[in-house]
């Protein structure tokens, strides 16, 4: 009993523990943003890394989401017999919800993993104390480059994954199953709200932007500097990244839809 | 040298094709094309016993043509009627004997206010209201309506 009690203790101690780190950790890395901004090489690398190199996956992913939507939205909507809202519900799903939560759980398989191995191998063969050694701080040569990159990638990519999806509902639903253009554009125009929906989307975008990026480059910065630590690390990573996101969602959806 | 600029093209084409991504989103997915108009216009007032399920953005219609949203929606505490401020685009001119009623968008749809032009010379300036409304049809009070006139119709074809 007194054992299960303390092992209880204990893990909740190492959570808060390492809850503490992670804000140090993030406090430490801002506090690097204004000098990096002198070095704007760094930042530009790692984009490209973190974002370029995903194009190709959101792109496709957007655009097979997207024509699933129209697929299955059509085949409800049409025993109602109103086809014409489909593009409004293509829209609606991919702008307030689909977009960034999807584009936000490929971008942590994609990049988030990435990121925590490839920091957490420069720990494990001592890269990183290397660098302070030669007076080089790692927080602002290597994190904080990597953390700016994810948070500003993460909205261009959604927004990106959100349009070709929507242009997939499109390519569905217009040519293929034969609803009208001009309503399938129009009732989504007259839905679709600038400010409630489309910036509430990119804001979504930009919050899981923080976490995925948070989680990714601290977890490889705190990871065991062993092989196995760093492979443990990498999981952790996508796994409390997929949670982060869908609980974080779940908590935006309700502030800002929840009227 | 060579390498790194490959990569600042690169990801200058992402930063452009996400930012375009983001302006296509906004302008042929919401209803910011519509947004410009947001304050133009010139604002009419209506009295409504029952506005049903109107809602502020609900459109306002002339012979089926959107010509301005309601605006703001209140109620009137003295006479307990519900007072619907609509905006109207400026280049439509109102008669100032126009009807303002409340319809529904087939059967179960969203409702809208429907306008029918009058006769009169004078034109609705901004701040004036509709003398003449319509209410709501509420689909509820149809039913009840209807089911009452029967019973009643089967109570004296017993008799």
């Amino acid at each position: 009993m007194l054992t299960l009690l303390q092992r209880l203790g204990g893990v909740s101690l190492g959570a808060f523990a390492k809850l503490g780190r992670a804000n140090l950790f993030l406090l430490q890395a801002l506090s690097g943003s204004l000098e990096f901004l002198l070095r704007p090489r760094l930042l530009i690398r790692q984009i490209y890394m973190v974002g370029v190199l995903s194009i190709l996956l959101i792109s496709l992913s957007g655009l097979f989401v997207g024509m699933v939507l129209g697929l299955q939205g059509y085949n409800v909507l049409s025993d109602f017999g109103a086809e014409e809202s489909l593009g409004v519900m293509v829209a609606a799903s991919l702008v307030r919800e689909l977009g960034p939560v999807v584009t936000a759980l490929l971008f942590s398989g994609r990049a988030g993993s990435a990121l925590t191995a490839e920091i957490g191998l420069m720990k494990a063969t001592e890269q990183l104390s290397g660098m302070e050694m030669m007076a080089v701080d790692p927080m602002r040569r290597v994190i904080t480059p990597r953390f700016f990159a994810g948070i500003l990638s993460m909205p261009l990519l959604a927004a990106l994954f959100t349009y070709i999806g929507i242009y997939g509902g499109y390519l569905v639903g217009v040519p293929m199953l034969g609803v009208d253009e001009g309503a399938f554009w129009s009732q989504m125009q007259s839905t679709i709200d600038f400010r409630e929906d489309i910036v509430n989307g990119v804001i979504k975008s930009l919050v899981f932007g923080v976490i995925v990026t948070w989680i990714a480059v601290f977890e490889g910065y705190d990871a065991v500097p062993t092989s196995e630590g760093v492979s443990r690390a990498t999981t952790r990573s996508v796994v409390y990244s997929a949670f982060a996101i869908l609980g974080s969602d779940f908590i935006l959806t309700a502030l800002m839809f929840g009227d | 040298m060579e390498k790194t600029s490959i990569i600042e093209i690169w990801v200058g084409v992402f930063v452009a094709i996400g930012l375009g991504a983001l302006f296509l989103l906004a302008m042929q997915v919401s209803n910011l094309t519509e947004f410009r108009d947001h304050n133009e216009g010139y604002v009419l007032t209506a009295e409504f016993q029952n506005i049903g399920n109107l809602k502020v953005r609900s459109p306002v219609k002339l012979a089926g043509v959107k010509i301005g949203k309601v605006a703001a929606i209140r109620l009137d505490t003295d006479n307990y009627q519900a007072v619907v401020e609509m905006r109207i685009q400026p280049q439509y001119r109102l008669p100032d004997d126009s009807i303002a009623s409340i319809y529904t968008a087939g059967l179960l749809g969203e409702q809208y206010i429907a306008i029918d032009a009058g006769g009169s010379p004078d034109y609705l300036a901004d701040g004036d209201s509709f003398e003449i409304t319509q209410l709501a049809l509420v689909l509820e009070e149809l039913v009840g309506k209807f089911l009452v006139n029967a019973s009643e119709k089967s109570g004296t074809a017993k008799r």
